[in-house]
């Protein structure tokens, strides 16, 4: 197989990687997120327990992406890696920080203790979405990176508004994945109570995915070339649209399983328009074009991409096994015990 | 402080907290799988509440180590970018092995193990248990391979490749298993993996020493104490054997980073320090106690042999030796401690003798800290001596290949406030996780192994109570730190 094919083949296992991720942890930064708006102890509690068991076995398609990543396109991950240094900082204390109020959080019965946990792993839930939102929309804008391959930008100067605007985006359209995936895990007055968030995020998420699509489409002309060489590509906004569309649907017909697939189908619809405005790039550079970190200058050896295929290939089935595993010991809805969080 | 040196600091504070959790996974992995082995042959029920014991322990360790790792694979692109560049290539196919392979091999199965219990027959179970020691070991195999790499580079070229018109070096893998079986690697991995027994057998000892002094469960902790210490002692005589071997080829591939363990500052007969306090400056050990010529016997079977000193090398290619020497020897001096008082102990295991020792009982209690102390020790050893190197220079089919300089590995866009902040964060939240593990760990050893018989028909599926139980877990920091049938008896590890 040629250098160029391997590649691709990388660019696209990592899309695949982070599709992976989006969905996963998705649903569980969600639950975070809407965390706080249940009013009852209780409910809290059956909320974080419908993710107990589920929620680190979905980060680790976080690390595989990191590390694959790495090993596929070094460049990239250390210039992304160093340039993002406090954001990327802030998203490892969230994500430990959130593991810690999981655990914490119903260890003692106080009503401050809880408060404080609450906040924090709603905090945490929070800021972790947002960061995912926020490195994303920057990497569609590009980065300051000059030609030795450095981006010297400070926290503050990713926090401009075509970021943070991709951020709440991300923050919402978590929420509303999370929201459905509670309703499958609970019944009764929680779950009348998760209908209700379900409009409400799918609302606020309509409102802000037409915004930034907007705003991309000014902001980022180049998001749209790739669609220009390769017309099929549409299909893609246009699957997403529908998926969207058939999510209120779902919900109105009382067929929330469909409108979980749909969230899904969304999310991993939004990562894959991002890999195809960012393609062939990995790192674009506002500084000059032609310093663009693209998968073809910021590749692996063949033979290290021709070698890790090889472990992918055996080794892919096993991961897939393991989450089908998991997700089918876990199913069905969320009950309290004297175990429970 | 500079960007260098905080950025060590962060790694080094980082990676040593992490380092608690990988060896006590692969060490309590055996002990596993032995009592396991011991409740299929016997099919005693008292065999499978220690082993569900254990995997409740098991699994709270793995998750800790499994939340502090995806530190690490950050803090390589964010704190040391030049290097992840360097390395990318090579690391790649390591890495890429490390994560499919390992990793989810040994999160599959724990799986089953913790999940499993009455889902699969004890034979699958006894097996799932077998791959999750044989995951935990093999995902030691990839890290240590590519930190050897590191050490002794092999099967490798160095290319100057030109992005943007600016040439820049990085390393790319011609041969994979030259790469894989670099001339350190087979002896470094398994003195790593015998630390790990070591502590994982100590780890046993502790708590089962404990039982045994509150008088709690005690049939229980006396077979676990016995099981530790058996374990215990043969790690001991291996760990010598192959720190032996180590050490000996470091006087060929390493020669810096041997003087430095041993204050060994002008080429000549070595002699074997028992402990000293080295002084770069003046070039001499004070206050040594030392064996004349034992460094030059232990690598060249001569007491009169020369041994090639620091100051055969440049100053600007010297290792600090102060702390390389004071980790050494304190792992090599705990090292002799735990074969003296293993060994020692073995005949006191006849007719039950140590159960009677409270003094003894009590050593071990506390023995598994010096355990984790060797652990982290013997790896402060290896990092500080082959500085100031990150990847070592090497001679390849005759052309010598530069190193990579640990101060030419750091991030070029990264602050030192910047990394000031994140260390003070870092502490905090690792207080915060450090607590999270004793509350939980403790928990779990005040409750102990489930001493009674299990109810009839609890040996068939119960999926009601695996649904509720698993939906309504104690879900520690991991997501599998419960076995379901805790949970579905009254009073759980809460």
């Amino acid at each position: 197989m040629s250098h160029d094919a391997l590649s691709l083949i990388w660019f696209g296992l990592l899309g695949v990687l982070l599709i992976g991720y989006t969905i996963l942890d998705g649903f569980d930064l969600g639950v975070g997120i809407l965390h706080p708006i249940a009013k009852t102890d209780e409910h809290r509690r059956m909320m974080m327990n419908s993710i107990g068991p589920l929620w680190d076995g979905n980060e680790v398609w976080l690390v595989t992406f990191g590390g694959a990543l790495f090993a596929a396109f070094p460049p990239a991950y250390a210039t992304v890696f160093s340039g993002f240094y406090v954001a990327f900082m802030l998203l490892l204390f969230a994500l430990i920080f959130r593991a810690v109020s999981l655990e914490f959080r119903s260890k003692v019965v106080h009503g401050g203790w809880r408060r404080v946990w609450d906040g924090g792993f709603f905090g945490s839930s929070l800021l972790a979405a947002a960061l995912i939102g926020i490195t994303g929309g920057n990497l569609m804008l590009g980065l300051p990176m000059d030609e030795h391959l450095v981006v010297e930008q400070s926290l503050t100067g990713q926090l401009s508004p075509y970021p943070l605007m991709v951020g709440a985006l991300t923050v919402l359209l978590f929420s509303m994945h999370g929201a459905i995936f509670l309703y499958l895990k609970t019944e009764g007055d929680l779950q009348q109570q998760v209908e209700r968030w379900i409009w409400r995020a799918f609302g606020l998420f309509l409102v802000v995915y037409v915004l930034t699509t907007m705003f991309t489409l000014v902001k980022v002309p180049r998001a749209v070339q790739n669609f220009e060489e390769h017309p099929w590509l549409w299909v893609v906004p246009v699957l997403n649209v529908l998926a969207i569309a058939n999510i209120p649907r779902a919900m109105f017909k009382r067929r929330p399983a469909y409108a979980f697939a749909s969230s899904c189908a969304t999310i991993a619809a939004l990562a894959f328009l991002f890999a195809a405005a960012m393609f062939p790039d990995l790192v674009p550079s506002t500084r000059d074009p032609a310093w663009n970190l693209t998968i073809f200058n910021a590749r692996s050896s063949e033979k290290t991409l021709g070698i890790m295929l090889v472990v992918a290939i055996v080794g892919m089935p096993f991961v897939l096994a393991y989450t089908a595993v998991i997700y089918w010991v876990f199913r069905g809805k969320v009950t309290l015990d004297h175990a429970s969080y | 402080m500079d960007v260098e040196a905080l950025s060590r600091l962060q790694f080094a504070g980082t990676i040593m907290f992490h380092y608690l959790f990988p060896p006590l996974t692969i060490g309590l992995g055996l002990v596993m799988v032995v009592i396991e082995g011991a409740w299929l042959r016997t099919r005693d029920e008292s065999w499978k509440h220690a082993a569900r014991f254990w995997t409740r322990v098991f699994a709270l360790n793995f998750a800790l180590g499994v939340a502090t790792g995806i530190v690490m694979e950050f803090e390589f692109g964010t704190n040391w970018a030049a290097y992840s560049r360097f390395v990318g290539d090579v690391f790649g196919s390591a890495l890429a092995a490390e994560g499919i392979f390992a990793f989810f091999l040994e999160s599959g199965f724990l799986a089953v193990l913790v999940f499993g219990w009455d889902r699969v027959g004890p034979r699958m179970h006894f097996a799932s248990t077998l791959m999750v020691f044989l995951g935990s070991c093999f995902s030691a195999v990839w890290i240590v391979v590519a930190n050897s790499w590191q050490q002794t580079p092999a099967g490798y070229h160095v290319v100057e490749s030109v992005v943007h018109g600016v040439p820049s070096f990085r390393a790319e893998i011609t041969d994979f298993w030259a790469m894989v079986f670099n001339p350190s690697s087979v002896s470094r991995l398994l003195h790593t993996l015998i630390g790990g027994l070591i502590l994982g057998a100590f780890f046993t000892c502790s708590v089962s020493a404990y039982y045994l002094l509150r008088r709690r469960h005690e049939r229980f902790a006396r077979r676990c104490f016995t099981i530790g210490v058996i374990i215990a002692a043969c790690s001991s005589v291996l760990a010598l054997v192959t720190g032996h071997e180590q050490a000996s080829k470091l006087a060929v591939t390493q020669p810096a980073k041997l003087a430095a363990f041993e204050g060994h500052f002008e080429t000549g007969p070595a002699g074997l320090y028992l402990m000293g306090w080295p002084d770069a400056e003046s070039g001499r050990v004070r206050y040594g106690l030392a064996i004349p010529g034992g460094l030059s016997f232990l690598v060249h079977w001569d007491f009169h042999a020369p041994v090639t000193g620091l100051h055969e090398f440049p100053e600007s290619d010297r290792p600090g030796v102060w702390l390389p020497f004071q980790s050494y020897h304190l792992m090599v001096g705990l090292g002799t401690a735990f074969l003296a008082l293993t060994l020692g102990t073995l005949p006191l295991l006849r007719a039950g003798r140590v159960f009677r020792m409270r003094w003894l009982l009590w050593l071990y209690v506390f023995a598994v800290l010096g355990a984790f102390a060797a652990n982290q020790a013997g790896w402060v050893a290896a990092e500080t001596g082959r500085q100031p190197w990150v990847v070592y220079p090497s001679v390849q089919n005759g052309v010598e290949i530069p190193g990579l300089r640990t101060s030419d590995g750091l991030s070029e866009s990264v602050r030192a406030g910047q990394v000031l902040w994140s260390i003070v964060m870092f502490g905090a939240i690792y207080a915060l996780l450090f607590a999270v593990w004793v509350f939980v760990l403790n928990s779990k050893i005040q409750h102990g192994p489930d001493e009674r018989a299990s109810e009839p028909g609890s040996d068939r599926p119960d999926v009601r109570g695996i649904l509720a139980s698993a939906a309504g877990r104690v879900g520690h920091v991991g997501s599998m730190t419960e076995a379901h049938g805790e949970a579905s008896r009254a009073g759980g590890g809460a």
